[in-house]
Parts: structure tokens; sequence; C-alpha cells
């Protein structure tokens, strides 16, 4: 028996940078034999990147290991693998389902774990020819599933099952490792309908009697209070606090949440737009988006303003725009400026004068092995066919170099792209500069309407400001309508004329950027599903 | 109400046996047309099935563990070839010469099952078109080793299989002596039908361990890796390894399958025998309602009797609709080829619709939610 100070976690003094980018910050944690222990923070906290780290996950070792020292009942541990972190009494649930499709829950429950019988070929051939002990995989499910405390059918093919019951077949699976101590669950309510995350709170609740320790990850905040022994909120990589459950309150840690302990400005020149005509409408917009579904989502866009789309990953606020411009199926009905706009179709979306600057800039922003001149003349030359010279009564069309080269140079210049000039390849470029190119791509086209998702992703505090800055100055010098989809509030807020969130696929909630980013942290969490 | 679920069933029913159901009226409507006597067809039916029976099943195994249509399976037929041509210099005849053939092809096999393996586990995702191509690279060697190599290095006297010019393998070698050893033992005639009992038995065998496999610890990991190779490799299998074992099993059983196919021929068209095996294994399991990621057993027995009674009878049938023989020779080329990429275009196609499947759950959830603030 452990001495009741030896905790069975402890975490000290852990720092994690991706190349240089300091993602975790002197983290500290410790965590008691059955302890439940709720940790919440917004997109991009690191959360997840130190719940991997404990995990022993690739990606970490990868990318230079961490700083720092993780205790296992008192006594240090370094996982290389996350098996090594299984052997160790640690299990893990994924956020996304690590299932076999076409295999029954029990075969998932013990994947590559099967209890054997040995035969007279297996003698021979070796054990991978034993056969599995049906008989006994049953038991074993059984036993797990009753851990657990709630009821799946351990025969039904995982294809066939409703989503809450693969994700509770995932903590079965967790709960039939003999030596398991801590449970790690990553958004595991994030899948369930009211009722099962009930069940899954009073399944915690189990584990915790029996002594397993818990952490447990969501956006629902009330689901922590009534579950966890203890509150952790990270924020920017930091622990901001560590309280006991009971002490603590759904505003005060959505407070703590986004809160941010810099200058805390909204945007500064806000337009009232309210009586400006709708520039876009959309009504009851679905979008299946793998990880980003909308549902019946219903928003009115004024002409020449700067609309924020925020929301925590995975609600589905990368769905809108992706679903309008047709990259994923959609339905419902869109108009702009009056006229309806077909879904699932690219090209109508372009001619009508809509443009978007995609979140996956190098898979489907930029030609990367073609000239800047290229990657900003491309869509316009394609489209709108600028940039052609016409001869022959438009028979032919050559393409007009000089203009090409005058149109990238100016953008090159407002933009501040760092560049050894008009002729470098995109790929050559560091990543804000890439994404200024699909920025200079989307203003050649002078679009009346546009829509910039995640402009500020993976590039360093510099290059957001100046992407930042010309978005704002594009929409107030040519009065173009903006959507701006972000999953950084503060910079919607900097920006930004009105901010909607967007939470479980629909909008929570619209609000104008100056006001305070708590308002903002519970519309996030209101309707996460 | 009853009926509509019923008419939705048969629906769904077609559907899901285009291809099985479609030949099905193809060999209904040839074989009154060919003319041929019931006794003559169940008897070119059943030696087809003892020839080929064994081949098609070795295409079961990368299909469980998620690698599609083997194609090749051809470089197992070459094997099986080579141990044939050298069992046969050797004149080692009858069944221990079947025996024997089958034994020395195991090693090249093992080796050709390897290395296309590690090819494909480089193509992950495109694993037929590549070993396609592999099958082609190879046939190139073979005809290398066999053209060039069997004589001055790999030694073959007997001169009824040596070229006149001293070295390099004749077009065709002569198995007389080792034709149709395996199915005329224990052969049973019932009502003047030949049934080759021990090639069926062989089957048999093959049948059952194809069933016991897919209980054993390997069989369970090849069809985890299958469904979902990340979730496997997350779960501790090794999955290349996996991958590869499965490709080394199935050529190491078109070898097997290859020398009985062979053994029924009586002899060995040297530089064409294995050229068409793949297309037309494949082709004939596709027909048994197999698709790229699901074939069983049954598939494998009713695609061989439909596509060889389309085999047989197409050309007589084709002569007397049209007068000329070579229609009917056309006709079953075009749909060996056409079966194999009706099947491909389906299972395209299914997954897509799978996919849009997801849009329209939206739409109706939607809806219903419509209704219900609306009332």
């Amino acid at each position: 028996m452990l001495s009741d100070n030896t905790p069975l976690l402890e975490m000290r003094s852990i720092k994690k940078d991706f190349f240089g980018n300091q993602v975790l910050t002197d983290i500290n944690l410790t965590l008691a034999e059955g302890e439940v222990l709720g940790l919440c923070g917004e997109n991009g906290a690191g959360k997840s990147t130190l719940m991997k780290i404990l995990f022993g996950m690739d990606v970490i070792r990868e990318t230079g290991g961490y700083e720092g020292e993780i205790l296992l009942n008192g006594k240090p541990v370094r996982f290389a693998t996350p098996f090594d972190a299984l052997a160790a009494g640690i299990g893990m649930v994924h956020q996304e389902f690590s299932l076999i499709p076409g295999f029954t829950a029990t075969e998932n429950i013990l994947l590559n774990r099967e209890p054997k019988k040995r035969n007279v070929i297996s003698e021979v051939f070796g054990e991978r020819l034993d056969t599995l002990d049906y008989n006994e995989m049953t038991g074993r499910a059984e036993a797990a599933i009753d851990k657990m405390g709630f009821k799946i059918d351990k025969g039904m093919r995982i294809n066939e099952m409703p989503v809450g019951h693969k994700q509770f077949t995932e903590i079965a699976r967790e709960l039939s490792k003999d030596n398991l101590k801590l449970l790690i669950l990553d958004e595991p309510t994030a899948v369930l309908t009211e009722k099962e995350a009930d069940a899954l709170l009073s399944s915690i609740r189990s584990m915790s009697e029996k002594g397993i320790a818990v952490i447990f990850i969501t956006h629902r905040l009330h689901e922590i209070l009534s579950v966890c022994d203890k509150v952790v909120v990270m924020r920017d990589g930091y622990v901001v606090s560590d309280v006991p459950a009971a002490e603590t309150s759904v505003s005060e840690i959505s407070k703590w949440m986004v809160g941010r302990s810099v200058e805390n400005t909204g945007s500064i020149d806000i337009r009232d737009t309210s009586k400006s005509k709708t520039m876009m409408s959309i009504r009851n917009l679905w979008v299946d988006m793998p990880g980003e579904t909308v549902r019946n989502v219903t928003l009115d866009i004024k002409e020449g303003e700067i609309l924020g789309i925020g929301g925590l990953a995975g609600q589905g606020k990368l769905g809108i725009p992706n679903g309008i411009m047709g990259l994923y199926e959609a339905g419902g009905a869109v108009e702009l400026d009056g006229k309806p706009i077909p879904l699932n179709s690219p090209r109508k979306c372009l001619d009508a004068s809509l443009a978007f600057v995609s979140e996956d800039r190098r898979g489907v922003g930029l030609l990367l092995d073609e000239t800047l001149e290229w990657n900003v003349a491309f869509p316009a030359m394609q489209v709108q066919n600028k940039f052609l010279k016409r001869y022959l009564g438009g028979l032919v069309k050559w393409r007009d170099e000089k203009a090409i080269r005058e149109v990238t140079d100016r953008y090159i210049d407002e933009l501040a792209i760092k560049c050894t000039g008009s002729k470098q390849k995109a790929r050559e470029l560091s990543g804000g500069n890439q994404q200024k190119i699909c920025l200079a791509k989307a203003f050649a086209l002078e679009p009346k309407f546009l829509f910039v998702s995640e402009p500020t992703r993976g590039i360093d505090i510099g290059a957001k400001e100046l992407v930042l800055q010309a978005l704002k100055k594009f929409n107030r010098e040519s009065g173009v309508t903006v959507v701006m989809i972000s999953s950084e509030l503060e910079e919607l807020r900097q920006i930004c004329d009105r901010i909607a969130i967007v939470s479980g696929g629909r909008i929570a909630g619209i609000r104008p950027a100056s006001d305070p980013s708590e308002e903002f942290g519970l519309l996030m969490v209101s309707m996460v599903k | 109400m009853n009926n509509k679920s019923f008419g939705k069933k048969v629906l769904g029913f077609v559907q899901d046996n285009t291809v099985p159901l479609m030949f099905i009226v193809i060999c209904a409507i040839c074989i009154p047309l060919s003319g041929f006597s019931a006794s003559y067809l169940i008897n070119e039916i059943v030696t087809r099935m003892g020839r080929n029976i064994f081949l098609i099943l070795c295409l079961l195994i990368p299909i469980m563990a998620g690698m599609g249509l083997n194609f090749g399976m051809t470089l197992g037929a070459m094997a099986g070839e080579i141990a044939l041509i050298l069992v046969s210099d050797w004149q080692i005849w009858g069944i221990p010469g079947v025996v024997l053939a089958m034994i020395l092809s195991i090693p090249i096999s093992v080796l050709l099952g390897y290395f296309c393996g590690k090819i494909l586990n480089m193509a992950k995702g495109r694993e037929m078109i590549t070993s396609y191509i592999i099958s082609y690279f190879m046939n190139g060697i073979y005809q290398l080793i066999v053209l060039y190599m069997m004589g001055p290095i790999i030694p073959i006297k007997h001169s009824s299989i040596k070229l006149p010019r001293g070295y390099g393998v004749r077009n065709t070698v002569s198995l007389l002596n080792m034709r149709q050893c395996l199915d005329n033992l224990l052969a049973v005639r019932v009502g003047g039908v030949k049934i080759p009992v021990l090639t069926f038995l062989i089957i048999g065998v093959l049948c059952i361990f194809i069933i016991w496999f897919r209980r054993t610890k390997l069989g369970q990991d090849m069809r985890a890796v299958g469904q979902d190779m990340n979730v496997a490799r997350d779960a501790g299998i090794k999955v290349e390894r996996t991958r590869i074992i499965s490709m080394i099993m199935s050529t190491v059983l078109a070898g097997f399958g290859m020398v009985i196919y062979l053994q029924n021929m009586g002899n060995i068209a040297t530089y064409s025998s294995h050229s068409q095996i793949g297309m037309f294994c494949i082709a004939a399991l596709l027909v048994g309602g197999a698709s790229v990621d699901r074939a069983s057993i049954g598939n494998v027995f009713l695609g061989v009797i439909l596509f060889h009674t389309m085999f047989i009878v197409a050309p007589k049938a084709g002569a007397a609709i049209t007068g000329d023989s070579m229609i009917g020779e056309y006709f079953r080329v075009f749909a060996s080829y056409g079966v194999v990429t009706i099947s491909l275009i389906m299972y395209e196609t299914k997954k897509r619709k799978n996919k849009s499947l997801v849009g329209q759950q939206l739409a109706q959830a939607q809806k219903e939610e419509e209704a219900q603030n609306n009332g």
C-alpha cells in the first residue's frame, strides 16, 4: 500500500516547444489514486499536447521531446511509445475513434490482446497461428462492460452501433486492461446524447471508486463540476488555475479559459452595419464536413461588415465556408445579393464573385511548385479572364505577363511579402508569407464577398498582425464584405464588427465584437455536442 | 407496408448481386442456344472446377488483409511453372512429380511473395494496380530465366524441353506423364460425369484451412489490418509484417494452384500459361459476387460455375446466333475484362453512396427539427 502522500501521478515543470514555439510552460500537476481531474481550456491551450506527453505519443519524440519530469507512483518515468504508457497502466480514449468497423464490440475491446488456445499447427509455425478463444473473449468483454456500468451489446458490430456506443466500446477496451490505474478521456462526451453523457459521468464515478484515476477533458463545464474532484484550467500553455471543483463555478472557469493576461482590447473602430442591406443570407444550411458538421445554420451577413465566426474546434465553424463554397456536401439555401447560389458547385460560387481563402493553404490554397506570379494571377485568369490579351477576336488568348507581374509586385509590396521576387516558387516561402500570397490571390479576384478561414493558423505574431491589418484595410477601403473564421477569439475581437459563435454545429449567438470575452466563452460551450 | 419492405429487400438483393445475376441470365440464354447436352456441360464444369478453384481460393487471403484483388498471384503461377519444368526435366512423373513440384515452388513463391509484399507496403491504397504492374515486370524476369538461364546456369538436360539451340525452354512442355494424375486417382463416375475426388478433397482441405485460419490470431490480425490499418497499428499489430505474410501465403497457394491447374491441362505453355491466369481467376471470383474488400468461399464456387459455364457455351451460342464462332471467343475475353471493370466501378459508387448517406441523414434530422419547432 502506498503512503497517502505519494500521488499516483505527478508532472513537474513540464515544458514543450514545437520548433521554438513555446506551447507548454512550467506545467505542474498532481493526481491521487481514484481522483478525477477535469482539464479544460480553449483550443491551443495545450491540453492535448500535455496528454500526448503523458501518453508517450510519437509526435512528441519526433518534435524534440519535452522538458521536466513525470512521476508515476513516485518513480520517474519517460515513455518512448504509447505502448510503454499502456504497460505502466495509463489508458487513453482519443477524440477520434480507434475501432475496427467490421468487428464486434468484443473483438474491438480485446483487439490484439485476444486470449488464445494452442494447437498442433501453432506448435510448428509459431503462436500467431493459435486459435482465438471465443468463450474467454466473451467473458472478458462482459467483465469490462460490467466494470464500466453502461450496457452495450457486446456482439454488435461497430458500424451498426450508434455513435455513443462506439465511445463506450473504447472506454470498455481501456477498462479491460487489468493494470489500468489512470484513464485519460479526451472529450468523451462530445458525441454522446444527454442520457449517454449522464451514464458516462456515473461510470466515471464508479471507476474512481474502484481506485482508477481519471483525467477528464471536456468543453461541457457543468460535467466537470458534477464529476470531478478538482479542476485544472489551461490557457496559452500555462496552468492558470488548479482548484477543487467544489469551490468554483461555470462562469468562473469560462472566464479563466478565455481571459487574456495581455492587453484585452476589442476592435477599436466597430462599424454598425445593422441598417445596411443583407449581402448574404444563409438559410437552414447543413454541411457534411467530417469533424466539422454544420446543422441548420441561419445567418445574415450585412454589406461591408467584417463578420467573425468563432467557436471551439470540431464544432462546425470551418464547415460553413467550406460548405457554401462547394468543397463539402451541403444543403439549404444561400443567397448573395438577392441571387441564389447553387450549393455543391465551386465554380458557380467563384462566378458569383465569392472568394475563399482556405484553412488548408498547402493543399487547397497554393500551387506550391509555381511562381508567385502564377499563384496570384491564376484564379483571376481562370475565373474572370483577367490578365489575358485577346487576339483574333478572342479566339486566341495570351497571358499578359506584364500585367501579371505588376499586380504581383503590388501585392508583394502592400502585404510586405518576404521573397526574392515575383518569380520565386511558392513552396520556398515561410508559412506566414504563403498565407499572404493566399490573400493576394483572393484580393486579385476583386470579389464582392470574401471568406477567410483561419488566416493566422501556424504563423508568427508579427506576420499575424500584418495579415489581420491587410484584411481590415481590404474591407474598409474597397468595401468588400469579409467573413473571417478563426479559433482565436482575441484576433476576431481585434478586427471584426460582429462575431458569431458556432457551437454544436449551430449558431449559438451573435454579439458585437466589443462585448467582453467571457460572454463569448459562455456561448462557445453553450451547445457543445 | 409489408409489400413495400419486401420490394425494398428484393431491390437491395438485386443491387448487391448485380454481377452474379447478370451472369445467370447470360448463362440461361446461352445454354439452350449452344445445344450442349447436360452431361457434357456438367462434365466440363466439374473438370474446370477441379482445375481452377484452388487457384481462385488463393485470392481470398489478400482480400481479407485489405489488399484488394491480388493480380500478383501471377507470381505464384510462375513459381509453379518453373517448379514443374524442373520436375519434368528430372523425369519425375505422376503423383511424386506433382508433390515435388509443389514443394519446389514454395521457396520461389515465398521469395516472390515477400518481394511483392514489400513493394505493396510502399504503395498502400494502390495495391491492385501495383500488383498488376509487378506481374508484368516479373514476367520479364521469368522469361529471362526460362529463355536464357535454363540451360547454361540452371541445368536442363532433356531435349524435349530444351530448345534446339542448346539453351532455353521450348514453347510447350508436355506433362503427358503426369496429366490428370491427381484427378484420376480416386476418380468416381456418376452418370457419365467424372468427379476428380482427390482434387476436390485437396480443395476441401484448403477451404477448411481458410475457415480455420480466420479464427487464428494471424487471421484476426489480417482482418483488423484490412479494415483499418491505423487502428490496427495503434493496437500494436505489426501491420507491414502482417500484410507481407498475407502476400506470401497467397503466392504460395497460387503456386500450388498452378501445379494442380497444369497437371489437369497436361502441358505447360511456357510463355503464356501464367499471363492470363490472374485476370481470369479474378474475373471468376468477381462473377461469384465478391467485391474488392469482401469475398467468401461461396463466391469462389459460384463464380467458377457461372464464369466457366459462360466460357463453355459462349462460342457455340455465338456461332448459333451469328454464324461466326469468333464472336463467342471475343465475347468471353470481353466479359472477363468487363466484369473486372464493372465491379471496380461498383465498389467506388458504393463508397460514394455511403458517403452521401451522411448528408441525407443531416438534412432529414434538420427537417424533423423544423417540424418539431413548428408543431
